[in-house]
């Protein structure tokens, strides 16, 4: 067999969004390269018939008790046993948490290097050039693999749209995997949140978010008195909460919250894609940023390139005479 | 306990970076370099266990001669020996070959923990310690935000989505990859830096270690992102783009 193979992901009946993302990217690349697409979803059990309702060749559940909770060690004997029985020459993962955790490792298995992070990819006859992000966005890459099937591939959110899916009627087939508690050595506890959130960012009209350009914690004041003229929400990148300089709970990107206010005010924020999954929703973007080749200028609808201990200051003095 | 940190050394983060003329990589000659973040909070990581419950933090890097100062640095906060991997010609491995450099040369220290970051800021692939750990037959969690050591057995915070956590447990020897902010970092003293100096850093090469460069995936070509937006960039000096960015909230945005 060959093809395509789309592995999703779920927990307890609950879809990751990615899931879809990645299903859409299977179907074009195999239309693109002619090729049968095929579905895959494991768990105890599986919510396989939502996939069915996809235009796909086949959709395969692997269930198992084992695979009830996420471990590395399950779900990669359960996904290297398939890989292995159907021989695809492509596999899909969406770049999720759980995938950067088991992706390498499945790939490990066949001898390949997982081509992770991909944000497009180019088909050329029956050669496909992936292309993916190097330095935190500010440069692309393409990689083609040199090895042949099976080729391993994860996909950044939002990278295809699950919009885009046609629908169809697959059918599904169940498969229980070989699995041993033996197997597998990671032990996982229930997942759980530090503490409620008293901050819902999701909810804010006008955020205003600092990233490292602020340089040190006793900066941070001038970007929040930014945020009171303009009577919005302050939020963060990743950096500044590491540095404890704002709460975790303002983060904005794939570990923290995903906003799509009005207005999104980005100081000092280079725009690595795990901020821009977090973020690129919003209506309007503005970004403010000494490098003029700083990845947020890609996506902000106003970009200023300027000093922002200049810019801030004499931004919130402006708003505050607009606003009297 | 022996703790092994695999550290990288990239180009420092504030770097403006040219792609060279053959559009295979950068144009390096005017780069600084400087430790991966990521491995910086593996390496403090490290350091922290060793306080606990003593033994010792070995660091293994990859990297042509360069990389001495990151091995050097690493040394002066408090590692106590390192693995030099010095090459000139990893770039023709790829993340498993590579992983396969790393793994021989960590397998010959029998360590109980590899840390390593979640990721590099060049490259960004994320694998390196989940195939290091495939690779040696270790089981191994990612993202990690808390390290606890029981005796032969370890317990882990793994940070997942949307602000949610896991605690897992595994046995030793294990590999972990440590995310940003896990701890405070920690900077060199000057007595540090002094001793860094006696330091013992054994010196391997890939022939050394038997690895042959290989590449399952080729980097085509590297080149700067096009703009998926029109981007309004507005000019002027502080005072006057001030002024523009809060007319076009104000009426054409409509947000003020």
């Amino acid at each position: 067999m060959s093809g395509i193979l789309v592995i999703t992901e779920q927990s307890g009946g609950v879809w990751h969004k990615m899931s879809f993302e990645t299903l859409a990217a299977g179907q074009q690349l195999g239309r693109e390269l002619g090729l049968p697409v095929r579905a895959c979803v494991f768990g105890k059990s599986t919510p396989s018939a939502d996939l069915a309702a996809y235009q796909l060749d086949a959709v395969i559940a692997v269930e198992h008790d084992l695979l009830e909770q996420y471990t590395a060690d399950g779900v990669t004997a359960a996904l290297a046993g398939l890989v292995k029985d159907l021989q695809p020459d492509y596999v899909l993962l969406p770049h999720t948490y759980q995938v950067r955790d088991f992706g390498p490792k499945l790939a490990t298995r066949f001898e390949r290097v997982l081509l992770s992070d991909v944000i497009a990819f180019k088909v050329d006859g029956q050669s496909v050039a992936f292309e993916r992000q190097l330095f935190q966005g500010k440069l692309n890459a393409s990689y083609a693999s040199a090895a042949g099937a099976p080729v391993f591939v994860s996909l950044q959110a939002g990278a295809y749209r699950a919009e885009t899916l046609v629908a169809g009627s697959a059918p599904v087939e169940t498969r229980n995997p070989l699995l041993e508690a033996s197997q597998i050595r990671q032990k996982p506890e229930a997942p759980f949140r530090e503490s409620a959130r008293a901050v819902d960012l999701s909810a804010a009209e006008l955020i205003v978010a600092v990233g490292r350009g602020i340089k040190e914690e006793g900066n941070v004041p001038l970007v929040q008195e930014l945020a009171e003229a303009l009577g919005a929400e302050l939020a963060a990148s990743r950096p500044i909460c590491d540095s404890g300089w704002l709460p975790m709970e303002r983060q904005v990107g794939s570990s923290g919250q995903t906003v799509a206010p009005k207005v999104y005010l980005a100081v000092g924020i280079s725009g690595a894609i795990q901020h821009l999954v977090g973020m690129k929703g919003s209506k309007c973007i503005v970004a403010i940023n000494k490098d003029a080749a700083a990845p947020i200028f890609e996506v902000a609808d106003y970009g200023i390139v300027g000093d922002l201990f200049e810019v801030v200051p004499a931004l919130t003095e402006a708003v505050k005479k607009a606003r009297s | 306990m022996k703790i092994l940190v695999a550290l990288k050394q990239v180009p420092a983060r504030d770097s403006q970076l040219k792609v060279d003329a053959a559009a295979l990589w950068l144009d390096e000659s005017d780069l600084s370099f400087e430790i991966n973040e990521p491995d910086a909070y593996a390496l403090e990581a490290a350091l922290q266990l060793k306080e606990q419950h003593g033994g010792e933090v070995v660091v293994l890097c990859a990297g042509p001669e360069r990389a001495t100062s990151a091995i050097r640095e690493a040394l002066a906060k408090g590692a106590d020996r390192a693995i030099h991997i010095e090459d000139d010609s990893l770039g023709a491995y790829d993340t498993l070959s590579l992983a396969r450099l790393l793994s021989k040369a960590a397998s010959a220290e029998q360590p109980d923990l590899i840390l390593t970051g979640l990721q590099s800021d060049d490259l960004g692939s994320g694998q390196t310690g989940v195939v290091m750990a495939e690779v040696m037959g270790l089981p191994h969690a990612t993202i990690i935000m808390a390290v606890e050591v029981d005796g032969a057995s370890l317990r882990v915070k793994r940070e997942l989505e949307n602000g949610w956590f896991q605690h897992v447990a595994m046995p030793l020897p294990a590999v972990l990859t440590i995310q940003s902010g896990i701890n405070k970092l920690r900077y060199a003293t000057l007595m540090g830096i002094k001793k860094a100096k006696t330091k013992e850093v054994k010196h391997l090469t890939a022939a050394d270690l038997g690895v042959a460069p290989a590449a399952t995936v080729r980097l085509q070509s590297v080149y700067q992102p096009q703009r998926v937006k029109q981007t309004q960039m507005i000019e002027g000096n502080p005072a006057q783009q001030a002024a523009t960015l809060v007319e076009k909230l104000k009426f054409e945005v409509r947000a003020l």
